[in-house]
């Protein structure tokens, strides 16, 4: 989502994105040509007029559960979204009985919050784990 | 004509003051203010032009409910990053 027009996202997708990776854009490249919704979000940069980069985890009832706002020459990095997405979907899948710590993907140690966990992280969850492995 | 060297910040708009009439009273200028959303509540709905493989179509955020919806803003196509 941009300030920009649909039909200006036409042409990067078709002279520049399509050429990246070789096929159309998969996703809908959304238009907010006044920032009327980048301003609902927060993130609509009145002196430039434009949007600053807002990224927004939306969960199935409709529910922000996460959000990174950066300005505009540092780009994101998807595998976190993407990372973070998951942890979400893990976290709704357990109906809020489990959580993920700090640095957790797939296949990394779950936490089960319990009245016998508390003061005891230290002994079931290491902190190495909150680093990327080598 | 100053020469802008291309980068992903875009310059500052320089908007002249609005010309204020003079007036028996000083009306309040309303301040739009925009305030960040909050994790945990809803976001905010809306309905887009957009662009999706080589049609045009309207976009509604509530035609996603029931899924896992990644939103990004960013400042414009055809920035660097």
């Amino acid at each position: 989502m941009s300030v920009d027009s649909h039909f200006v996202h036409k042409m990067w997708n078709d002279h520049e994105l399509s050429k990246m990776i070789g096929k159309d854009i998969p996703f809908p490249m959304l238009s907010d040509q006044d920032g009327y919704i980048g301003k609902m979000y927060g993130i609509y940069d009145e002196d430039s007029g434009v949007e600053t980069r807002g990224r927004f985890i939306i969960d199935p009832d409709g529910i922000i559960q996460g959000f990174e706002v950066l300005t505009p020459p540092v780009g994101r990095n998807v595998s976190e979204s993407i990372r973070q997405v998951k942890a979400f979907q893990l976290v709704r899948e357990s109906k809020g009985t489990k959580a993920t710590p700090s640095g957790w993907k797939p296949g990394k140690k779950v936490l089960e919050p319990s009245p016998d966990l508390v003061g005891r992280v230290w002994e079931v969850w290491s902190v190495k784990e909150a680093f990327d492995q080598e | 004509m100053a020469e802008v060297k291309p980068g992903c910040d875009r310059p500052a708009i320089k908007r002249n003051k609005p010309v204020v009439e003079a007036a028996s009273e000083i009306l309040e200028v309303k301040k739009e203010e925009h305030t960040m959303v909050k994790v945990g509540k809803p976001a905010p709905t809306f309905e887009a032009p957009a662009f999706h493989k080589g049609q045009f179509v309207n976009v509604n955020l509530e035609d996603y409910k029931g899924k896992w919806v990644l939103l990004c803003f960013y400042p414009g196509d055809f920035t660097f990053v």
